[in-house]
């Protein structure tokens, strides 16, 4: 079979996303944001990201057309996120893509979000090793993840037992009154600090915890520090050395991911790791990973930003891979779920 | 020859089916919590069971509401996107428009309410005169509708119903390119539930202060 030319479709959480794809190479790339709607809540409303999906689908689907110079009717395969995500933003996607399956009468595949933060590597890199480690790192999501087939067997190792690293991100930009969303803001803020200025406490790393939650992480202990320390400065009237609040938060963050992540490398003899998901344009996780990384002889592989955030490539990528494999088609019956295991590739 | 396939999701998932001036067909799941799932097997199911394909549809009808958000919006987007991959016109009409058209023809009184529930206690609803919606959609508490002959699937919510109490696909797919254009948007009446948040709550462990100690 020549290279699998696939439509790819995401409505998770606040992106809009339509892509098409054919084997590994990208040929559109569409994404509608309801970010700007959300700003002045701090974070994703359900209902307002629902109601800017379903005005943004088809328009979204019309320029990705456009810009592939494609016949929708040329394509193999339909695949949507099914989960995990927002319900209410899940179904906007859902009910479109089986609307394009049924009236061109093409399969559809029903796929997990988080396994396609993975996989959209594959357009910038090629093909994954054997086997390989993930962290995923989002305003939804913080995972590790072992992988052995990116279409059929993968292990959650860790992930957070209460914030995601990027609501926490969120959270203390708002404390600092640097708006939303966080981590682009507390990026540039934390680039004048001193990162070893105040020594935020890392969550889930004491002897205790390592027994228990080794792959595990935890922000919101993190998040309570930071919120006291500053509550702390100001009571006391003095100025918030906001630069290094920020530097040593962001510091907190990175070092636990990136410790965790080389610790599941090196337990699980991993040699390669994929990092994904919004967080993962951060400057700071990103300079201590590779730092990290090359001293431990770990490859680390990260799709350029535009695909690190939700977008419907991370599901055409999926989709081809899937359909390569041969794997039988989702049902017209699916429906979406919210909680979906990272476990469950196609639903 | 015309082929309108009529679609609503605003209470259980309804489908209809108008082919010429042949009787039309109708499909329905009464599940008001699986629209996503149910929508589409039903209009495969319906346009199977009249021998054609997707691509014989010249037009679609969609009810846009008003009616619970999550299941209105999975009629709506699917009606959208199949009219832009077929390439057909949508329609979008008023659901309650749709229930007055039913009892209309089947000599309703002057004047009436279709009322359907809009869940927390309140109903959507909208007055009807001569057959023609003359007030609404409205969201409001029960004891706000008028006191007219009542029809709709919330008819019961405000009182006894003395017209149809479900949506007909039939009538949706044959009488909706006819009625007024209610817009692609769904109905909402209402605006999301979300708030501004306030200043960020101490996160300082709170000593007990003393009864009237000044600060
Ligand atoms: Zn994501």
């Amino acid at each position: 079979m020549s290279e699998p030319l696939v439509l790819g479709l995401e409505s998770s959480c606040d992106e809009t996303g339509v892509a098409l794809v054919r084997g590994r190479e990208l040929l559109a790339h569409e994404v509608a944001s309801s970010v700007e709607q959300h700003v002045r809540f701090g974070g994703v409303v359900p209902e307002v990201a629902s109601r800017a999906h379903l005005q943004a689908m088809v328009p979204t689907l019309q320029r990705a057309c456009a810009s592939a110079d494609v016949d929708l009717a040329q394509i193999d395969g339909v695949c949507v996120t099914a989960g995990p995500g927002l319900m209410g933003a899940l179904v906007v996607g859902l009910s479109a893509a089986k609307a394009i399956a049924m009236a061109l009468d093409k399969p559809l595949y029903g796929l997990n979000h988080l396994v396609g933060h993975v996989a959209v590597d594959l357009l910038d890199h090629g093909a994954l090793p054997e086997r390989f480690g993930a962290l995923l790192v989002s305003g939804g999501h913080t995972s590790l993840l072992v992988v052995d087939d990116i279409t059929s067997a993968l292990t959650e190792v860790g992930a957070t037992i209460d914030d995601a690293a990027g609501e926490a991100y969120d959270k203390v930009a708002r404390l600092l009154g640097m708006g939303y969303p966080g981590g682009p803001v507390i990026d540039a803020a934390a680039a004048g600090g001193d990162p070893r200025a105040i020594a935020f406490p890392r969550g889930l790393t004491s002897a205790r915890d390592l027994e228990r939650h080794r792959f595990d992480f935890s922000f919101s202990g993190l998040k309570t520090a930071v919120s006291r320390w500053v509550e702390t400065r100001r009571l006391e009237g003095g100025d918030v050395p906001v630069a290094d609040v920020a530097a040593s938060f962001q510091e907190a963050v990175a070092d636990v991911l990136t410790a965790k992540a080389m610790d599941m490398c090196a337990h699980h003899g991993l040699d390669t790791l994929v990092l994904g998901g919004g967080v993962a344009a951060n400057s700071r996780l990103r300079g201590l990973l590779a730092e990290r990384a090359d001293a431990a002889g770990v490859t680390v592989r990260r799709p350029r930003p535009g695909l690190c955030t939700d977008n419907g490539a991370m599901m055409a990528a999926l989709g081809a891979e899937v359909i390569r494999r041969g794997h039988r088609p989702s049902s017209l019956e699916i429906g979406a779920t919210p909680g979906l295991p990272v476990g469950t590739v196609l639903v | 020859m015309t082929v309108i396939l009529g679609l609503d999701t605003s209470t259980s998932v309804v489908a209809g089916l108008a082919v010429g001036d042949a009787a039309p067909r109708v499909a329905v799941v009464d599940d008001t919590r699986a629209h996503a799932e149910q929508l589409m097997p039903l209009v495969r199911e319906l346009l199977g069971g009249a021998g054609l394909a997707p691509t014989d549809l010249t037009g679609i009808v969609v009810g846009v509401g008003p009616g619970p958000f999550t299941g209105l919006r999975v009629g709506v987007v699917t009606a959208l996107t199949l009219g832009e991959v077929l390439g057909v016109a949508v329609h979008g009409v008023c659901s309650l428009d749709v229930v007055a058209a039913q009892w209309a023809a089947s000599g309703a009184p002057d004047e009436f309410v279709v009322a359907s529930d809009a869940r927390r206690r309140e109903v959507y609803w909208a007055h009807y005169a001569r057959g023609m919606r003359v007030s609404g959609p409205h969201v409001s508490a029960p004891d706000r509708v008028p006191p007219l002959p009542l029809a709709g699937p919330g008819a019961t919510l405000v009182g006894e119903a003395s017209g149809p109490t479900v949506l007909d696909g039939g009538v949706l797919a044959a009488r909706g390119p006819t009625l007024p254009d209610a817009g692609r948007e769904p109905l909402y009446l209402r605006r999301p539930d979300a708030e501004v948040p306030g200043a960020p709550k101490s996160a300082l462990p709170q000593p007990r202060v003393a009864f009237g100690m000044r600060p």
